[in-house]
């Protein structure tokens, strides 16, 4: 059951299945044709979400310059179609969450049904959709950030931290991985961004469980065009889990977050996603890491939600024997069309990256890994390694691998190796022979297929993420 | 022959890909019979053993098959499995990701048995042992880079595991040594002993059938039973081959069946 409706500029609505809860979107609708007398996005808008969050000028003046940017620049012409995104009446997207009505109510009903399925606590439910103020988890959160902050570790809120003791240095870093420039949605970013996690790891601090922003989410509601920006120091070490693999529910369909990872001088950040939005959205996240001199960035990222995803976290490896990884998964189903992969930047000597990627396609959805390596004139000695599997689960779906390279130094080892396959006739007789279901035997030979991502995962992300897989294989037969 | 037989097959016929394969088979095992499916190769005798398990590969185009009174001619190969019949593999598959003691936990809790952790790790590590298998496959992802001989072991161990009315063992013993091929008569046995088990073992190869008392041999030549009789029959085969029987299969089929 899918709920994928796409509405275009002109206010159409285009519905892609039978099955769709209407009251969910007229409200929109009506709030549409208000607004559209003030289409596109005005300084006065953009000043109007400065001055509620009281931040500083130059912040003010950071907003004020990406929205020329983002007025001034074309969409990019690659990658998935974003047509049904209402680009001409962006406010829609802009406003602040608390305008909008959104209860339990309007939940869709497949997403409910999957937090039942996976047996999310009836508690943690009205947060995961984003709809309900529940701090739960709060006490959570708390403790944790305690145990962490007497380690001298800063974890909170990007707001928050924009008056607090790393104000500066925030001042120093924030966009500077991802200007404004970068493309149009990195500059819609930059003049509409709220919310998001600080997290700063002083030198040598080494944090032995991970950090996650679902607490931190908790306590302040789920954000679409949240900031995330860390900080780990020299010979420093943190593990950071963003978000959850249960679905994520917002009532606007546009996503646009930025993360930016600074990795200093030996030191190692691990940055763990699953991505689960529900499925009417457009996902356009933008991720990024520096990695300074033996410093090493291991990415983990599942991408299982969305209607339309574009999503390639970048690693810089900018210092020499700087280290980079990345382990991806991506599983389109119907109605999705979800453009993954990595960016690699070799700038230093002796760096080296691995990229292995997981596609799954089924039930006409459509998977592209699309990866770009680059090997700067001053990479001599660097390598690395870029492995993509793809399942196509049926005749209908479809998967594609679209590597870019450019090596611009001599002295580098470059590999690539993709292969595309569909599930073997005789593996699924041979489990049912054992008595498992055709759906049972398909998810697991999926699951066997998705196991080096998930053995990345702390255990409850994997069941999570082995559940979700089953869940995303019921109905597949047919 | 019992009308109440566990496995019987009437008038079986079969192709794949529109090209027949097997032409009116008729068979029928009685419970706690050692049975023995003979012929050349290519005669098809794989292909009972994966149609009688419910391979859609092939398509049944005329005929029945029964098992323990009830018709399983349309059935799926999972409801075939929970009744009670199983499928040894000439070829076992590969599933990557998927250590091989998931894969037993979930064919056993597919069965609704519940098994405790331990209980289940005690249980696998003996029948490893038992099987001559070294435990630390048990760890491993299900069939990679296992050796011919291991993958049957790992045959035989679900055969035990399992415990099914009626397992078929389609070629089990090619490509053993002869330690290996020893364990797997051994696995046969210890089947036997524990749940009076019956067998139809498909071979070309009568060394695996001299530890069992075999009840009754049937000769398969090109996708027709030509023949069957008593264990005798696999003597007079290891003699003289399955050349009487290919001279003229039409002929023998039917005498042999009167």
């Amino acid at each position: 059951m899918a709920n994928d409706v796409i509405i275009t500029a002109s206010g159409k609505r285009r519905t892609q299945v039978d099955d769709i809860d209407r009251s969910l979107y007229d409200f929109r609708y009506e709030d549409a044709d208000a607004e559209r007398l003030e289409a596109g996005l005005t300084p006065d808008i953009v000043r109007e979400i400065s001055e509620r969050k009281d931040e500083p000028e130059w912040m003010l003046e950071h907003r004020l310059r990406s929205l020329e940017v983002f007025n001034s620049i074309a969409m990019s012409d690659w990658g998935p179609s974003i047509e049904g995104l209402d680009m001409d009446n962006i406010v829609t997207y802009v406003k602040p969450n608390t305008d909008q009505k959104s209860d339990w109510e309007s939940v869709p009903d497949n997403i409910k049904d999957t937090f039942d399925r996976l047996g999310i606590p009836q508690a943690e439910r009205s947060y995961l959709a984003g709809v309900g103020a529940q701090y739960d988890s709060e006490l959570v959160y708390h403790s944790m950030q305690e145990s962490a902050s007497k380690m001298g570790i800063v974890y909170s809120g990007i707001e928050e931290a924009l008056h607090g003791e790393y104000a500066e240095l925030i001042r120093e870093k924030f966009m500077t991985l991802i200007p404004p420039t970068d493309h149009k949605f990195a500059a819609l970013h930059g003049a509409v961004w709220s919310g998001g996690s600080f997290v700063y790891v002083p030198r040598g601090v080494k944090l032995d469980f991970p950090l996650q922003s679902y607490f931190r989410l908790n306590a302040k509601g789920a954000g679409q065009f949240e900031h995330t920006l860390i900080i780990v120091e020299d010979d420093a070490d943190l593990h950071f889990i963003e978000g959850c693999s249960a679905p994520k529910y917002n009532v606007a369909n546009l996503h646009a977050g930025a993360v930016e990872l600074f990795i200093g001088k030996r030191a190692h950040l691990r940055y763990s996603t699953i991505e689960n939005w529900s499925k009417n959205m457009y996902n356009l996240n933008t991720k990024r890491a520096r990695c300074d001199e033996e410093g090493e960035i291991e990415w983990i990222s599942g991408s299982f939600g969305s209607h339309v995803g574009y999503l390639y976290p970048m690693s810089i490896l900018a210092g020499r024997k700087a280290r980079a990884s990345f382990t991806g998964i991506t599983f389109a189903g119907r109605g999705q069309n979800l453009d993954t992969g990595c960016k690699v930047v070799l700038a230093a000597p002796d760096t080296a990256a691995s990229v292995e990627t997981k596609g799954i396609s089924k039930d006409g959805g459509i998977q592209t890994f699309r990866s770009s390596v680059v090997a700067t004139p001053a990479a001599s000695g660097s390598k690395c390694t870029v492995s993509c599997q793809s399942l196509m689960l049926d005749d209908r779906s479809r998967s594609d691998t679209i590597p870019a390279m450019d090596i611009r130094c001599k002295n580098v080892d470059i590999g690539h190796e993709a292969t595309i396959g569909r599930i073997g006739d005789d593996k699924v007789f041979y489990l049912m022979s054992r008595g498992m279901s055709e759906e049972e035997a398909r998810a697991m030979i999926v699951n066997g297929f998705a196991e080096p991502i998930s053995k990345e995962l702390p255990l409850e992300y994997a069941v999570e993420m082995n559940n979700l897989i089953k869940l995303e294989m019921e109905g597949a037969i047919g | 022959m019992t009308s109440d037989a566990l496995l019987r097959c009437r008038g079986l016929s079969a192709a794949v890909e529109e090209k027949a394969i097997l032409h009116e088979v008729n068979l029928e095992v009685a419970q706690g019979q050692v049975h023995v499916l003979m012929g050349p190769n290519g005669a098809g005798k794989s292909t009972l053993g994966h149609v009688l398990m419910g391979d859609p590969a092939y398509e049944v185009t005329a005929g029945e098959i029964f098992f323990d009174g009830a018709d399983i001619t349309e059935l799926a190969p999972d409801k075939r499995s929970r009744a009670g019949l199983f499928l040894s593999f000439q070829a076992p598959v590969e599933i990557p990701g998927v250590p091989l003691r998931s894969f037993l936990r979930a064919m056993m809790e597919g069965r609704g048995e519940k098994l405790k952790n331990k209980e289940f790790r005690r249980k696998t590590q003996e029948l490893a042992e038992t099987l001559d298998m070294d435990p630390a496959y048990l760890d491993r992802e299900l069939g990679v880079g296992f050796s011919g001989g291991e993958k049957k072991k790992v045959e035989m161990l679900q055969l035990l595991l399992l415990q099914p009315k009626l397992a078929i063992l389609d070629e089990t013993d090619s490509g053993l040594d002869v330690d290996a091929l020893s364990v797997v008569s051994h696995g046969m046995e210890l089947y036997r002993e524990a749940c009076d088990g019956t067998l139809l073992i498909i071979t070309h190869n009568t060394r695996i059938l001299e530890h069992l008392n075999v009840d009754r041999v049937h000769v398969m030549v090109a996708g027709r039973v030509v023949a069957e009789g008593p264990a005798t029959l696999i003597d007079e085969i290891d003699a003289q081959g399955f050349e009487r029987y290919e001279a003229a299969p039409a002929d023998a089929a039917e005498s042999a069946l009167r």
